[in-house]
């Protein structure tokens, strides 16, 4: 019985883990549903989004006046982005967009490094990373308060990002934009205005998901690393899938600790370092886009 | 005036299909080669050793890194991935084959390195893009938990960081940084000039068919499978032979913590900002990414007298890192090596302007 809850756990571990991936991967799913882009710098703006936050704390503000300010840096840095980077690329293929946020991703990171020094940061939200009680007494599984406060708002942020894209004006137009800017241009949406709330949306969600791995690992450089992880989670789910995000976190999440726990030690452990990768792969040999992505069509 | 093809006949077919159809082609190459060469005599140990040798070492694997993303197309993030089988299998066959050439071993270790990338290259036969990439960084992970996690590899080191053997060729043992250079010389030179005779021959073109549309190519009657592949096992082959180098060249030991993705990345810059599908942007570009770092940290201490803390350099130099990738993409997607191109073209007409 004590191996079955503490299989539990370790699931539970994993599915929280796994929306955590979700919320990085929000992010990507955001624009590259918008814009068609793959921002390989969202990590970079994660760690960028939560160490604005955290150093302004530092220079005497409080919690809730920091918030706004984090997010209008946010909402400049996509501004920025969309004006510096992608209005020249405009009709440039992927692979060279996605080597510009690249580039993007190694210039957010100096600049943060520039901005805010290098040291560690710990970033209290006042929810303890420590096992809920009632749980730990009833069933001896240890869950954090932490990763079960990430994934309600993880779960919130989610479903309202969906609603936004299929049922608003707004999101309409956006997906719009993706399929084909010339098309959407022809008719009237004002694709600058457009991209720009794109991205402002992005780095609040940046924003979000920093504050929660900060708050689970202190705000370090490694948090950059983090977006790398969220890549599996995005192939399985499909670029452009909303809710594919959130199912593939799961999966991935779930996979990696169970797998880890269960078969590691066999090898001495780190399986979860390339274990989701493979994972991937493995996915796309058999669904190129993803379980939720829209069928990949190309022409000669 | 200087730089006319004006007077040179080409009279057999051997002429005909030169790399380096012009006379001054010619000579400039061998000046260059033997200056390569002879700089040895002039340059000390400092520049020998932690400049050019590395620059040699990763223009090879940036040249292993073009043919797979320049010349056929596939994004791929695994390059270190690839240098860490190398260097893993260089100690291996040196350690447990007595007496084998180093030139042997490494050759060895570039096959070796070439099986794991056509293994790794399977998944491009399926995917393409991005999802290649991740593909790719699943390589890059894998390989090098592997190599840490299995003690076979590291002969049971408990420490987990090996010295590497001596290069040892034909009796003679070539420890100074003098004679390390040399061996990477010869070995990058030779590699190089097959690489370039592979990009212009049919294996080359293939490899750009499949590029700039695999669907029209296939369609055309080119296997993609022997196409793809075949680009994943040379270019994992120049960069085991490049991570072969690196590893017993350079940093003198092997350990898989050498070979992360950082290493990765900084290949996928070398090759963007040098030129993708150029043999000549491999070298330009590996120059760039090496001496940046040392340019920017020579120019720092001019400009600011005292020293300036290194991680505030790297913050700088990460920025520029970035401003330049994305200023290249923009205005010379083509690289460096474009720029190059650009100025032999002026020289060709020089004095004229057209």
């Amino acid at each position: 019985m004590q191996n079955f809850w503490f299989f539990i756990e370790v699931l539970v571990g994993g599915l929280l883990s796994g929306i955590m991936y979700s919320l990085v991967a929000l992010g990507f799913v955001l624009i590259y549903k918008a814009s068609s882009v793959f921002n390989f710098a969202q990590g970079a703006m994660v760690f960028f989004a939560v160490l604005t936050f955290v150093g302004v704390m530092e220079l005497g503000l409080p919690f809730w006046a920091a918030l706004p300010v984090a997010i209008g840096v946010m909402v400049l840095v996509g501004m920025a982005t969309e004006r510096f980077v992608l209005r020249p690329l405009v009709s440039q293929s992927e692979d060279t967009l996605l080597m510009a946020t690249i580039g993007l991703s190694f210039v957010i990171e100096g600049v943060a490094q520039l901005a805010w020094g290098v040291d560690v940061r710990n970033l209290n939200l006042g929810i303890q990373d420590e096992p809920i009680n009632w749980v730990m007494d009833k069933t001896g599984m240890l869950i954090s308060q932490l990763d079960i406060t990430a994934g309600i708002v993880a779960s919130i942020m989610v479903a309202s990002l969906a609603l936004l894209f299929s049922r608003t004006k707004v999101g309409r137009g956006l997906r719009a934009v993706a399929d084909d800017h010339a098309a959407a241009l022809s008719i009237g949406i004002p694709l600058k205005h457009i991209w720009m709330l794109v991205w402002a949306t992005a780095g609040v969600v940046a924003l979000v998901a920093g504050m929660l791995w900060g708050a689970r690992s202190g705000v370090q450089f490694a948090l950059v690393w983090v977006a790398l992880k969220a890549l599996p989670v995005l192939i399985i789910g499909g670029f452009t899938s909303v809710p594919g995000v959130i199912v593939a976190g799961l999966l991935v999440g779930a996979s990696e600790k169970v797998v880890e726990v269960y078969v590691g030690p066999k090898f001495g452990g780190g399986v979860e370092v390339w274990f989701p990768y493979v994972l991937a792969v493995l996915f796309l040999l058999v669904r190129p886009e993803g379980l939720f992505g829209e069928k990949i069509i190309r022409r000669v | 005036m200087f730089y006319r093809e004006a007077g040179q006949f080409r009279t057999s077919y051997a002429q005909d299909s030169q790399i380096f159809p012009l006379r001054q082609d010619r000579i400039g190459i061998a000046i260059i080669l033997m200056a390569a060469v002879l700089l040895p005599f002039v340059a000390n140990a400092y520049w020998l050793s932690a400049i050019l040798i590395p620059w040699l070492v990763l223009s090879l694997v940036a040249l292993g890194q073009n043919i797979l993303m320049g010349y056929a197309g596939q994004l791929s993030l695994g390059s270190a991935g690839f240098m860490a089988v190398g260097a893993f299998a260089c100690y291996n066959f040196i350690l447990r084959v007595e007496g084998i050439p180093f030139v042997v071993a490494v050759a060895l270790s570039g096959v070796c390195a070439a099986l794991v990338g056509i293994v790794f290259g399977l998944p491009s036969l399926r995917i393409r893009g991005l999802y290649l990439a991740v593909a790719t960084l699943a390589s890059q992970f894998f390989i090098v938990w592997a190599l840490d996690k299995f003690p076979w590899f590291k002969n049971y080191d408990p420490a987990g960081v090996i010295t590497a053997q001596p290069i040892v060729m034909f009796g003679h043992n070539f420890a100074s940084p003098r004679e390390k250079y040399w061996v990477v010389l010869v070995i990058v030179a030779a590699l190089a000039l097959l690489a370039k005779n592979m990009a212009r021959g049919s294996v080359g073109r293939g490899w750009m068919a499949v590029r700039d549309m695999d669907v029209a190519a296939e369609a055309m009657g080119l296997s993609l499978l022997r196409t793809k592949l075949q680009a994943f096992a040379i270019s994992s082959f120049y960069c085991g032979v490049g991570g072969a180098l690196f590893a017993f060249a350079y940093l003198q030991t092997v350990e898989p913590s050498a070979f992360t993705i950082e290493l990765s990345f900084r290949i996928l810059f070398m090759v963007i900002i040098g030129g993708l599908g150029t043999i000549m942007g491999s070298f330009l570009g590996a120059a760039f990414i090496l001496l940046m770092p040392i340019f920017l940290n020579v120019s720092f201490h001019g400009v600011f007298g005292q020293s300036v803390d290194a991680s505030v350099i790297s913050a700088v130099e990460q920025v520029i890192f970035g401003v330049m990738i994305i200023a290249f993409l923009i205005y010379e997607p083509l690289g460096l090596a474009r720029l190059w191109q650009l100025t032999k073209e002026r020289l060709r007409l020089w004095p004229f302007s057209h």
